[in-house]
């Protein structure tokens, strides 16, 4: 019988391979491993890469239009797509063909007829409409055009036009600022509450905590979009474009809050029984110290993650709201203003081409979710 | 009776490995050993290797990635008519009838997580009776009776409530003894303990392993008792398995391990056991270096880099076989008792696996 | 398992009364009060009716209290039943509703039957063949389901039916013959077959989280070791999976399907909307903009309380299931 009551062997642990890769990951900082992680990720990375175009439409909306987005003309009414052409009798030349109208006799509708013998040339880089880049510098160049006595509001209609006469690419260009923004804003106004309310309820629990919980437990059996609704049509019908803009950002992100101090509560919850936090207090570090400089790096990547989560539920939103006609209204341009005029299904059978800003919609929220999932599975990197 | 000497589980040469995008984990790479019938078989080693996935191996329940790329798995059986047969598990399809057959009904196994082990939405007696109908035709009354006797016999107190209780609601040690019922309901000739008594506290450790000691001299059972803990050795088992990295190092009597260990490591183990009769103040003896990364063994003997007998040139060229020793019962996979061959080095036994 | 509902009970008192108080500030934001409202209504019929007369019916009313004075009259009016009268319909608001709440109700309930139906299964296959084709084809529909906001997948469908079947509305709920009969049991059943489709629109973007949700927790309950023991003991593969780990993730399943319930009806508003549903959706926008102040408080506050109604009994299902909670054992898990 042997000697020694209890255990036995000391259980090894296992040291990291000692060649060069471990010395790498083992030396790699917590933001290099997320982006090692993040890399592997094939669809998260293309997602990124096409909202980064996205972001380009926003900032240079007005060169990629062509048109002048506010300019109506009835003549041009619901004019379907007209596609360029690239290529004439085998040369590289784009061009579009002309469009001649005229009355139906019977129908006394407008109908278009296209003229192919009539080729407009399609330029690149030329000049059109005038408009100031970046807010600051006057300029008028768009990213194609025609040559004078031709003008692109007349000639081009790449996704057709909607009941106004006006230019559906150009106008979803705008579109595309407005929404994306909105999302952004509301997110950030989001994270603010959320973590200044999750943060408190997860730092110092107790009563503070249950009562914050119970808020958002009710906040959030409460369906949304009726108080959504509500609140919208509250707003005055005269007020600014841009003091609307403020006002939906806000209400939709009253509610997004509860979502991010959830998400933020919980992170701060669980770190505050780690032991690292525990031997920062031992160390003697301040309050301060220990939640800015030892747990908020700890669980930022996550937050990354559930914010660029957080924004496709923004964007839909906002496209909701102004789909309704309770949101943004013309002469803003959003994706949901600009699907206003699919409302009915008659003038969808008609103009098909109107519902195009759907398209926009989904694949922004494709890609959010695909980063965003992308994100939260690099944020793990030891998970 | 003549069967008593022909082990009822033959374990030869088996590899099972797990494929992974970063390499190969040699989880159990030739490992080999006999169990006889109506004795205890200990199998002792460090966290990582290759008891656990032995025991799945036999069972034919590793986890994908995980194959078993080579060996054999040979289970004896009496037939009806008085007749020995012999079927190897590694040839068996895992999801096949026969094998299904064999599990629980032949071979049972507990583990180390009593409060893991069960279901918690399901009811003890639910899960006990399901086992139960599954490998012979009863109703539910008499499985029922059958699943309450058993409770009986492992000590439950009070089976007629506790058979329709959850998991949670019991406390380690029973839930344990559970364990151990319900493994037994099938009546196996086998019963595959993966560290059964780690996660419980010392006084019903002694309880369970009294037990499982009790049932196996009344069922004549044979037991694979999987653990890291020697003392828990000393007094159950009648054979040891000593394992290092897959592979077994050292096999013998439970005596012969103990009193005259041959194996560089398993001297070590047993010099790491803390010694109530030392001298105050003696540093604890621990085994230098740490257990390679599994994607990084090294060359020949995978003991050589902490091994204090380590012979350059050899221990790292050539790989042991485990081998018979003349005098004991005892077999070793080293070279301070054999000599290598030339066509053992690591690299030939490699392509030859 | 007492003090569970006591207090999933309380939270849902809370909330009615955070609904009202938020219903009733919705109704003040507009400019004007019902006076004003009443006033325009009576002119646009030619009676004028003069500051002192409108002064009046303010006293009258108690429109010259403090607001949270109102507040409780507009709660006690209700609670003998009187929610006030609609501007628009000129008829009393629980007329004006009828049926459309009830119908609201059903909707959303048929888009929750909807998403059990269909994400159980996929999630358990999607969990059970990882990486496999199907496996594949249905993450892409489920983010395709995610992606499209449920307002649009009706649109696209009525365009696809408009276009493809010449159907001049689709997915209303009732056929043009039971539209005003009063209920019946063949009433019922036209409904019924009519339930498909909305519920199919309202319920994508949950079917398609809830597979994902499926999916993580089961391939997650797959390792654990009662799923070994299970198949240890000889269990044939496929009742290993179904009886053991499934199980366990149907807790989770269950409880979000439940905290899916608030969207649903959330949704089924703007789809209501789009699709000309005879629910409650079409009849609170046009409230809102017409202002027609205690239709639209009325319904949302009702909204609110079925809402917490629905979650409500949700949360004792899923108690019910669970027996940790059942017998009591907080923070096993």
């Amino acid at each position: 019988m042997a000697q020694g009551v209890n255990d036995a062997v000391p259980t090894q642990t296992l040291d990291p391979v000692q060649t060069e890769a471990a010395d790498r990951i083992s030396m790699a900082t917590q933001w290099q491993l997320m982006w090692w992680r993040f890399k592997k990720h094939r669809v998260a990375g293309a997602s990124g890469i096409i909202l980064l175009g996205f972001y380009l439409i926003v900032i240079f909306a007005e060169f990629f239009a062509y048109a002048n987005p506010l300019e109506s003309e009835a003549q041009r009414s619901l004019l379907p797509p007209q596609p360029i052409h690239w290529f004439d009798q085998g040369q590289f030349s784009p061009h579009v063909f002309a469009l001649s109208g005229r009355r139906d006799p019977q129908t006394f509708k407008r109908v278009y007829e296209v003229d192919p013998n009539v080729k407009i040339p399609v330029r690149f880089f030329t000049e059109g409409f005038e408009y100031k880049l970046l807010g600051l510098i006057p300029a008028n160049r768009h990213v194609i055009g025609v040559d004078p006595p031709y003008r692109a509001e007349d000639t081009i209609f790449v996704f057709g036009t909607d009941l106004n006469g006006r230019d559906l690419w150009s106008r979803l260009s705008y579109a595309t600022r407005i929404s994306l923004t909105i999302g952004l804003v509301g997110v950030a106004l989001s994270l603010f509450l959320g973590i200044l309310l999750g943060g408190v309820s997860g730092l110092y629990g107790g009563v503070i905590d249950t009562i914050i919980q119970r808020v958002i437990e009710i906040l959030r059996s409460i369906p949304t979009i009726p108080l959504w609704m509500g609140l919208a049509a509250a707003m005055p019908r005269e007020w600014p474009i841009t003091r609307i803009y403020f006002f939906i950002t806000i209400i939709i992100s009253l509610i997004g809050w509860t979502v991010m101090a959830r998400v933020i509560r919980g992170r701060f919850l669980s770190l505050r029984e780690e032991d690292f936090v525990t031997a920062a207090e031992l160390a003697g570090a301040s309050q301060l110290r220990i939640i800015f400089r030892h747990m908020v790096p700890s669980f930022l990547s996550h937050i990354i993650a559930a914010t660029t989560l957080a924004i496709p539920a923004m964007i839909i939103a906002e496209t909701s709201l102004s789909f309704l006609g309770l949101g943004l209204r013309p002469p803003a341009m959003s994706w949901g203003v600009l699907l206003q005029q699919a409302q009915n299904i008659q003038a969808v059978a008609i103009s098909p081409w109107l519902l195009i800003p759907a398209f926009p919609v989904i694949i922004a929220v494709l890609a959010f979710n695909f980063l965003g999932d992308g994100l939260r599975d690099a944020a793990d990197p030891y998970g | 009776m003549a069967n008593q000497e022909r082990p009822i589980l033959s374990v030869k040469n088996l590899k099972t490995y797990f494929h992974q995008d970063e390499g190969t984990v040699r989880a159990v790479d030739g490992a080999s050993f006999d169990l006889l019938p109506g004795k205890t078989l200990g199998i002792v080693g460090e966290s990582g290797c290759g008891k656990s996935v032995t025991a799945r191996s036999i069972l034919r329940i590793v986890d994908r990635p995980g194959r078993i790329e080579a060996g054999e798995i040979i289970l004896r059986r009496q037939l009806a008519n008085g007749q020995a047969e012999e079927i190897d598990l590694t040839q068996l399809n895992e999801n096949s009838r026969e094998i299904r057959s064999i599990r629980g009904d032949e071979i049972a196994l507990i583990f180390q997580e009593p409060m893991t082990s069960f279901s918690a939405f399901h009811t003890i007696g639910n899960q006990m009776i399901e086992a139960i109908r599954l490998h012979r035709d009863a109703s539910k009354k008499e499985a029922r009776a059958h699943a309450l006797e058993m409770l009986r016999l492992v000590g439950i107190p009070n089976p007629e409530r506790r058979i329709d209780e959850y998991s949670f609601q019991l406390s380690g040690g029973l839930r344990q003894r559970v364990m151990i019922a319900l493994a037994l309901s099938s009546d196996p000739d086998i019963l595959i303990a993966d560290e059964p008594t780690t996660a419980l506290d010392v006084t019903t450790q002694a309880q369970v392993l009294d037990l499982m000691r009790h049932l196996q001299q009344e069922r004549n059972l044979s037991i694979i008792l999987i653990t890291h803990n020697m003392g828990v050795i000393a007094e159950m088992t009648d054979d040891v398995v000593v394992m290092y990295l897959g592979r077994v190092v050292e096999t013998g009597p439970v005596e012969a391990i103990f009193h005259s260990p041959k194996h560089p490591y398993t001297q070590a183990l047993l010099r790491s056991i803390p010694n109530i009769l030392a001298e105050p103040r003696t540093k604890l003896a621990t085994i230098s270096g740490s257990i390679p990364h599994p994607y990084n063994r090294p060359r020949g003997c995978p003991f050589y880099p902490r091994c204090p007998e380590f012979m350059p040139g050899v221990c790292d060229t050539y790989e042991p076989q485990l081998q018979s020793l003349a005098v004991t019962d005892q077999r070793v996979s080293c070279f301070l008792y054999h000599q290598p061959l030339p066509d053992q080095t690591t690299e030939q036994q490699d392509h030859r696996g | 398992m007492l003090a569970y509902i006591v207090r999933r009970f309380f939270v849902a008192i809370l909330t009615v009364v955070a609904a009202a108080i938020l219903s009733f500030i919705v109704m003040q934001l507009p400019p004007g009060d019902f006076v004003t409202s009443y006033t325009a209504l009576l002119q646009a019929q030619g009676t004028v009716l003069t500051a002192e007369d409108q002064e009046a019916i303010r006293i009258q009313y108690g429109l010259d209290r403090p607001l949270y004075i109102q507040f409780f009259r507009w709660v006690e009016q209700m609670t003998k039943g009187n929610f006030g009268i609609s501007f628009e319909y000129n008829r009393p608001v629980t007329e004006v509703i009828g049926d459309r709440l009830m119908l609201t109700m059903v909707v959303s309930v048929a888009a929750i039957i909807f998403i059990w139906i269909v994400a159980l299964p996929i999630g358990i296959y999607s969990a059970v063949r990882q990486y496999s084709i199907g496996d594949y084809i249905f993450t892409f529909i489920g983010f395709l389901g995610v992606a499209i906001p449920n307002f649009m997948l009706a649109l696209i469908m009525l365009y696809v039916g408009f276009k493809y079947f010449g159907a001049q509305q689709i997915g209303g709920l009732f056929s043009l013959e039971y539209q005003i009969e009063p209920w019946s049991w063949a009433k019922v059943w036209d409904l019924i077959k009519h339930l498909p489709l909305p519920a199919f629109i309202l319920g994508m973007a949950g079917t398609a989280e809830l597979i994902r949700i499926m999916r993580a927790n089961l391939l997650d309950e797959v390792r654990k070791p009662y799923v070994v023991t299970a198949r240890a003991r000889g269990l044939a593969e496929t009742r290993v999976i179904l009886k053991y780990p499934v199980r366990a993730a149907l807790n989770p399943f269950a409880s979000t399907v439940g905290y899916l319930f608030p969207f649903i009806v959330s949704g089924s508003i703007i789809v209501s909307l789009v699709l000309s549903l005879p629910t409650v959706g079409p009849l609170l926008f046009k409230a809102l903009i017409a202002q027609d102040l205690f239709l639209a408080g009325t319904i949302l506050l009702m909204l609110a309380v079925l809402t917490v109604i629905g979650t409500f009994v949700s949360d004792l299902i899923l108690m019910w299931i669970d027996p940790r909670i059942r017998f009591g054992v907080e923070g096993e898990r």
